[in-house]
């Protein structure tokens, strides 16, 4: 009786928030719908009901009730998905009482969950979601142990349409930064991460003899190993942070031995290896403005890293990485236009922003294209959303209409006019 | 060529030492003392060799602010010879048909460390900072610069023709900047922009503090950073009042006359007082420009430009009266506490205010897409409703950063006399599908987006990248 109660609290909860959320459908005409899954589609109408698309197509008649939204042609999209952030766990990057991003420790690596460090109230995420980021995969900081932890997955909507999917990926350094961190060498690392998924098991088959202390000695305490199961038993991807084309076949190798569940990171020389990562089916997160030779093991970087992964049938995912992950992951749709000036076809760069990282992660039956039966997220334009510049006008999630205010535009407000001085207090 | 330090005293310096008659003179090294060279690793750039050429059809963005459709662009011997609507190639120009491209001058970036923070990033050719000490006005960073780094041609193919190259913002005082061409040489002397002054690069705010403050060593605080501008400028009056007095007694052929002690350090800030030298000033928040502003009356000195400036937007009205330049992101923010005020409507307020609003990259990343920053900080400014062309957007590119750096006579604007430095974009530069497809400086075609051959490598490349690897 008392689980039946809950449920029944939950779901009149839940109710109430929809309904207050959208009231009544709300039909978008006259838009330059861009699907992703089924084509663009001029004079396209796009409806939602509840939260969930309930029709797309040409010239369609907004269902009487429905709250119609004229785009005059404007471009729409599905709300975009940055596949790399730190959204939510940072704040000031350099303040580090704002920052909950890495847990330096010697108890645990993998283990790191970083999900109850996520600040709904950031105010990076509306600067974020004004952009038309409705999702956002928010990553541990790679680089201060050979498992950095395990992301998570948001939606990124105000109030009840916000929610956070925890242990969506363990993320993990092969490379310079990983040498660094194991022995010098990058021999060291394999033998380490060998030992370490060797350990795993043997945690998995003896967890009583960690109980009663009998346990043989493991490369990484208890918690690690436990946490690298599901990354083992192919149920969780493991993100790889790599750029040289050797240590990519590399870790497509492992990927094939262990039967793991790859996703690449960064990869700057992917494209010279592309084929073999077409082959084995492994998608690729990236920067479409890496192109500087910066470590000896990126001195293949490009900008047509992104259109030769693609060309070569490699899944891939456009992210801001860099100088700017911390707090510019607003970037997506100009780093996608990025990719599409040199090469990548318009269609695929928007498909690296909504249906391949939906797929990536595992959400697609949910997200990633416009079409009947998914999320609402649906985001109309200014302008080309792959143009710099471009803003969009409105940003709905789930169904709901969300806020174009941020701090940002706030402080703009108050010193709109310095010769009429601004209201300065609370708002 | 000798020059004496002091500028305002030179054509006099230069007069009595002839007479020779000063105690000094006796001896050679006195006289090496005495006759300070101001320019002693001189710029040997020189231009390329050049044709008769005719941009013809395409749009102008002059640089000015203006934009001229149909424009026809005419280059010889390194210089603009005229930008016209529909004028007519001259005879035996070689003729570039432009239309449906766009023109604009050379990008120009105000804030750049290629060649001193390079790629690869390790520590054998890495040499942005000098952490050793708050003040080291003494270092110059063209000593730093290694111009096999491959950043500068990746730069060039964003059509950035010139830059400041600084020292980082460790410091109070980082050191001496320098400008160069974009152009490849086998040494920084070869690079130098002819003539160009050399800056002071100064540093606000928390990374004096964070890089000494860690190390328990003086700048902990704010003011102590001020503390430290200071006592510095005060020794530099007294350096400059030691050359002062010196100098009227050479003149005066007084045998007791002896040069003072030589100091490094105080050549550059003594310039720098003078305006020989240009301040150019790393300062996040509005109210330490403010403070700034009031500390260089203090000391009879000129800010040029403050670097970064997100606060710009809150004292835009300040910067506009003081004739102070501001080099800023379109939407840089947050990473750390004094650029948490940072908007996107930056440059286009300070646009609108009148001041001199400037486009810098600070990164080897966004340097090479400059045009498309000016694109952001316009749209974001027409978002919030200020009425900006795209002409004038160009020139926070172009004018105002050669404005800032004191080179505006000779580049920054497609107007007749000018270096011809000139970029041919296949479609509007503000837009993300645009390239710098031709890229002249001095009139010389330098960089050719579909001409491998003219898309310059590094020696460092050479046997590590294949030039029809890379974009």
């Amino acid at each position: 009786m008392k689980t039946l109660h809950v449920h029944a609290g939950v779901f009149v909860v839940a109710s109430l928030f929809a309904a207050a959320a959208q009231a009544a459908p709300v039909a978008i005409v006259n838009g330059t719908v861009h699907t992703v899954s089924a084509g663009t589609i001029s004079n396209g109408t796009v409806v939602f009901d509840n939260g969930v698309i309930s029709a797309v197509g040409v010239g369609l008649a907004a269902p009487a009730g429905a709250s119609v939204i004229d785009a005059k042609g404007a471009n729409v999209t599905p709300g975009l998905m940055n596949s790399y952030t730190r959204l939510g766990i940072l704040e000031i990057e350099l303040e580090k009482s704002t920052n909950d991003t890495e847990a330096d420790s010697p108890l645990f690596s993998a283990a790191f969950d970083l999900a109850p460090g996520i600040n709904p109230a950031s105010a990076l995420i509306p600067i974020t979601r004004v952009k038309g980021i409705t999702r956002a995969i928010t990553a541990p900081d790679l680089g201060k142990t050979m498992f950095a932890g395990q992301g998570a997955l948001m939606s990124l909507g105000e109030g009840a349409a916000f929610s956070i999917q925890p242990k969506i990926a363990m993320f993990m350094n092969i490379g310079e930064r990983a040498k660094r961190l194991t022995g010098g060498a990058r021999g060291a690392v394999w033998m380490v991460l060998r030992q370490a998924f060797a350990d795993a098991r043997y945690f998995e088959r003896h967890k009583s003899d960690f109980d009663e202390g009998n346990a043989r000695e493991t490369v990484l305490p208890r918690l690690d190993l436990e946490a690298l199961l599901p990354v083992l038993n192919g149920k969780m991807p493991l993100v790889v942070d790599v750029d040289r084309a050797s240590d990519i076949q590399a870790v497509i190798a492992l990927a094939a031995e262990y039967k793991l569940k790859v996703i690449l990171l960064d990869a700057a020389e992917g494209w010279k290896v592309a084929a073999e990562i077409a082959k084995a089916g492994i998608p690729v997160i990236l920067d479409p403005t890496d192109n500087l030779p910066s470590r000896f093991e990126s001195l293949g970087a490009t900008l047509e890293n992104a259109a030769k992964l693609n060309a070569a049938g490699v899944k891939i995912a456009i992210a801001v990485m860099g100088e700017h992950v911390a707090y510019n992951g607003r970037n997506a749709a100009f780093y996608a236009g990025i990719a599409a000036a040199n090469g990548l076809p318009r269609e695929a760069a928007l498909a690296a922003l909504t249906k391949n990282p939906a797929e990536m992660w595992g959400i697609a039956d949910k997200y990633g294209t416009l079409a009947v039966g998914k999320d609402a997220d649906v985001v109309i334009w200014d302008m080309d959303p792959l143009e710099a510049g471009a803003a969009p006008t409105h940003v709905f999630i789930k169904g709901q209409a969300q806020s174009l205010e941020t701090r940002q535009t706030k402080l703009r407000e108050r010193y709109r006019n310095l010769s009429a001085p601004a209201e300065l207090g609370y708002r | 060529m000798r020059i004496h330090i002091l500028a305002t005293v030179s054509v006099l310096a230069l007069a009595a030492a002839a007479p020779a008659t000063a105690q000094f003179a006796g001896s050679a090294a006195g006289k090496r003392l005495a006759d300070i060279i101001t320019d002693p690793y001189p710029s040997t750039y020189t231009p390329r060799p050049s044709v008769l050429t005719a941009i013809v059809g395409a749009t102008a963005h002059t640089g000015t602010g203006a934009t001229i459709h149909n424009a026809t662009v005419v280059m010889n011997a390194g210089k603009i010879v005229s930008v016209t609507e529909g004028g007519a190639a001259p005879a035996g120009a070689v003729v570039i048909d432009g239309k449906g491209k766009f023109v604009t001058p050379g990008l120009i970036d105000a804030h750049s460390h290629m060649g001193v923070g390079p790629s690869p990033s390790v520590p054998g050719v890495e040499g942005t900072n000098e952490a050793t000490d708050p003040n080291t006005a003494e270092v110059w960073d063209e000593h730093s610069i290694w111009p096999q780094d491959p950043q500068f041609a990746r730069a060039l193919a964003g059509g950035v023709t010139a830059m400041e190259i600084l020292p980082g913002s460790a410091n109070l005082f980082g050191g001496r900047s320098v400008i160069l061409k974009n152009v490849w040489s086998r040494s920084v002397q070869g690079m130098k922009f002819p003539g160009a002054k050399y800056g002071l690069k100064m540093a606000c705010g928390e990374n004096p503090i964070r890089v000494y403050g860690e190390k328990n060593r003086t700048p902990a605080t704010r003011m102590a950073n001020f503390a430290g501008y200071r006592a510095a400028w005060i020794k530099a009056l007294e350096y400059q009042y030691e050359w002062d007095q010196f100098e009227a007694k050479r003149k005066k052929n007084d045998a007791t006359a002896k040069p003072p002690k030589r100091d490094l350090e105080l050549d550059t800030l003594a310039a720098a007082l003078r305006g020989d030298i240009l301040v150019q000033m790393h300062c996040y928040r509005a109210d330490e420009m403010m403070q700034v502003i009031d500390m260089s009356k203090e000391f009879g000195y000129k800010v040029t430009q403050f670097h970064h400036a997100v606060e710009a937007y809150k004292v835009r009205d300040v910067l506009a009266k003081e004739g102070i330049c501001a080099s800023m992101w379109s939407d840089w923010f947050g990473f750390k506490m004094e650029s948490l005020d940072g908007i996107e409507e930056n440059i286009a307020l300070m646009h609108d205010a009148g001041a001199c609003a400037v486009v810098h990259s600070d990164s080897a990343v966004g340097i090479q897409r400059l045009n498309l920053d000016a694109a952001k900080a316009l749209a974001a400014g027409r978002r919030m409703g200020l009425k900006i062309s795209d002409g004038e957007a160009i020139k926070w590119n172009t004018l105002n950063p050669a404005k800032s750096l004191a080179i505006d006579d000779r580049t920054g604007s497609l107007e007749p006399g000018k270096m011809a430095d000139v970029v041919i974009w296949s479609a509007n530069p503000l837009s993300v599908y645009s390239h710098a497809e031709k890229v002249f400086i001095d009139g010389a075609l330098t960089y050719d987006y579909d001409d491998p051959a003219k898309q310059y490598r590094s020696d460092f490349e050479v046997g590590y990248i294949n030039k029809e690897d890379v974009r």
